[in-house]
């Protein structure tokens, strides 16, 4: 405990004014744990990381934490991500979203993020609600499920993160929970190293808004049911649709080679200075 | 292939073309754009020659997402800058108002197009000024410099990039549909004659490192993501260290910062030229495309022994108010011709306190301003 603690200090941005923005027992603080302990793993430098977010409750996130941070407008942290990346290859980029931010407001950057290719870190909060602005639906809040602007039950269906990342044409695709911590500390570890564009969903919990409003309980009680829903992936593939009825995979889901946005520039860049060699 | 722009001989270029030599010049090295009619070329030229010179193009989804990299690659140290048009304008506006309030230096060029909505894509008009001024949500203030020929959509690009790195903070360029696809004759400067601006960086301990701290000149050095100078951008309104605030007194010194930025550096930002204004009793005050249909109808009304002269602006904001009063106060009346319902004209008024007559010329057809009806005009007047 004390030397997590210690690994905890070393990232946290000691002049920033604490305490945080975020409820007692929400999944942000699991999440930004995750996200430290894996960066001390991969031995990047302070420096070399980049850590961007839009606008929500996880994308405050990155003011607490001593890296090169940015805190875009919302839904638009991966386009600023973009320019990073471009102008300086070299930084790590991560970016941290949660669900509205990633998938509503900003779900078109998402999905050309996703099919650029760019070799950049994509973190998505899923707490199914809109948390800041007080409990409105979100696209991944669930068929029925109430909140402040569904107050009869939600009529739209959710978005399903990772399987659209999938399909987007992401390099790397994985889910985790904030329940199951030391899976999601080796899934963004993973993320953060693989070469090109790599997402990792993670169910997290908003019993302040999501929980009350549909009955869920406490943080106690939602994190017992990540327990309880969540199937590994290579456990999945052995059961029936009937057996993973209710239930979600976690893990990897995606892991595969495809060219890389900087490195297919490169190619570009010999090409114009051949044509264009004066300005080279 | 021999780059005929830069041989040093004369060369026929489009005034979206000398936008992208213009920017080249000044060190742009990044550029993320969307197409749309009558910024295109802009992009087309971009993509050959950026990486050509080792820099980055890319289109992006839209118009949003082109401004959101472009801001992203200048905090990681590249001069970088868009171009679009009305509709595109529109939806670059939020991050604008980021780029204000992070102070994160880029060029935006809008090439207008006939408005509202969708409008006239092939035609001009001048009907962004105010948007370009007013278009965020908030109150920031904002350099906007006007282009009405090729050489200066080469110049004005190059100045644009100085004051954006000098005062870090976003530029915009109004060029239009008439001065971006007519092309004539320049003669580009050497590279080496060309006065290029570097923002300043700060040089001092990272551990002493305050990145929003204000100085004599209001624009604290700006560190660049991976050199060192870890620091926090957010569209929050923060303290001296980038953090959040909401404590009125560090609220009200950074907004005032962000004003006295600008504001105390006028006389380095306005840009104006003038032509027989020593005598005038008529002043032409104009802008753009429609600068140079003044330029020949005030020649013309000379001839005829009118005392016309006239002022384009090249600033359009911050309004260059201590320029023109001087002017109001002596001349008998001011035609303000423009391809809008008289924006500019309107903000002449403002500065007018009564001191002589503001007259408005207007076209909102999507056609020029021809040179015959401004002498037309100036003659009745």
């Amino acid at each position: 405990m004390a030397e997590l603690t210690k690994l905890i200090h070393k990232y946290l941005r000691h002049d920033k004014k604490f305490p945080h923005v975020w409820c007692p027992g929400c999944g942000n603080g699991i999440i930004l744990g995750s996200l430290i302990r894996a960066i001390d793993k991969t031995g990047f430098e302070k420096d070399d990381i980049v850590l961007i977010s839009g606008i929500g409750c996880s994308s405050r996130l990155p003011v607490y934490v001593d890296f090169n941070t940015l805190h875009t407008t919302h839904g638009r942290a991966l386009t600023f991500a973009t320019g990073v990346k471009l102008a300086n290859p070299r930084l790590q980029v991560i970016v941290v979203m949660g669900d509205g931010d990633a998938m509503a407001i900003g779900g078109n950057h998402f999905i050309h993020a996703a099919r650029r290719n760019l070799n950049i870190t994509a973190i998505i909060v899923n707490n199914n609600i809109y948390g800041m602005t007080g409990g409105q639906f979100s696209p991944t809040t669930p068929y029925g499920a109430r909140s402040t602007t569904s107050p009869f039950g939600h009529i739209e269906h959710p978005f399903a993160i990772s399987e659209l990342a999938v399909t987007a044409g992401a390099s790397f695709v994985a889910r985790g929970t904030v329940y199951h911590t030391h899976l999601l500390d080796q899934l963004i570890e993973k993320a953060i190293y693989k070469r090109g564009f790599a997402v990792v969903e993670v169910i997290s919990n908003c019993h302040t808004q999501y929980g009350r409003k549909n009955k869920k309980g406490g943080p106690v009680e939602m994190l017992k049911w990540m327990k309880k829903s969540a199937v590994r992936v290579e456990r999945a593939k052995e059961m029936s649709a009937e057996e993973m009825e209710g239930k979600f995979t976690i893990g990897v889901l995606v892991d595969r080679e495809l060219p890389i946005f900087t490195k297919e520039y490169e190619k570009i860049r010999q090409e114009a200075k051949k044509e264009y060699g004066i300005l080279g | 292939m021999e780059d005929a722009v830069r041989s040093g001989k004369p060369v026929l270029l489009q005034g979206n073309e000398a936008m992208v030599e213009g920017a080249l010049a000044a060190g742009c090295r990044f550029f993320a754009g969307y197409p749309i009619t009558p910024a295109t070329e802009i992009s087309e030229a971009m993509s050959v020659k950026l990486p050509a010179v080792g820099g980055t193009f890319i289109q992006m989804e839209d118009e949003i997402a082109s401004l959101g990299a472009v801001i992203g690659a200048s905090l990681a140290g590249a001069k970088a800058m868009t171009a679009t048009s009305g509709p595109g304008f529109s939806l670059m506006q939020e991050n604008i108002g980021f780029a204000c309030v992070a102070e994160v230096p880029c060029v935006i060029v809008n090439v207008m197009r006939g408005g509202p909505s969708t409008g006239l894509p092939t035609r001009p008009s001048q009907g962004d000024v105010m948007q370009a001024r007013w278009g965020t949500h908030g109150e920031h203030p904002v350099i906007v410099l006007s282009v009405s020929t090729t050489w200066e959509c080469f110049d004005v690009t190059v100045k644009a990039f100085n004051l954006s790195e000098k005062y870090r903070t976003p530029v915009i360029i109004l060029s239009d549909e008439v001065v971006a696809h007519t092309r004539e004759k320049v003669q580009l400067p050497h590279p080496q004659e060309i006065e290029v601006i570097d923002r300043i960086k700060p040089n001092m301990p990272p551990e002493w490192y305050i990145p929003y701290e204000d100085n004599a000149r209001g624009v604290p050095p700006m560190g660049v993501f991976g050199d060192g100078y870890r620091y926090h951008v957010t569209g929050l309104i923060h303290d001296v260290r980038g953090f959040p605030t909401e404590r009125p007194d560090e609220i009200q010194a950074f907004l005032n910062r962000l004003h006295r930025k600008i504001y105390q550096n006028y006389f380095d930002i306005v840009f104006i030229e003038e032509e027989f204004t020593e005598d005038a009793e008529l002043l032409v005050i104009s802008y753009g495309s429609v600068a140079r249909s003044a330029k020949r109808a005030v020649r013309e009304a000379r001839k005829r022994g009118v005392k016309a002269g006239m002022v384009k602006l090249i600033t359009l904001w911050p309004f260059p108010r201590q320029f023109l009063e001087p002017y109001l106060r002596k001349v008998r009346a001011v035609l303000v011709p423009e391809m809008n319902f008289g924006q500019v004209a309107r903000e002449v008024k403002r500065i007018n306190q009564g001191m002589t007559r503001v007259e408005k010329l207007n076209r909102i057809d999507g056609q020029l301003i021809t040179p015959s009806e401004i002498l037309t005009r100036l003659l009745k007047m």
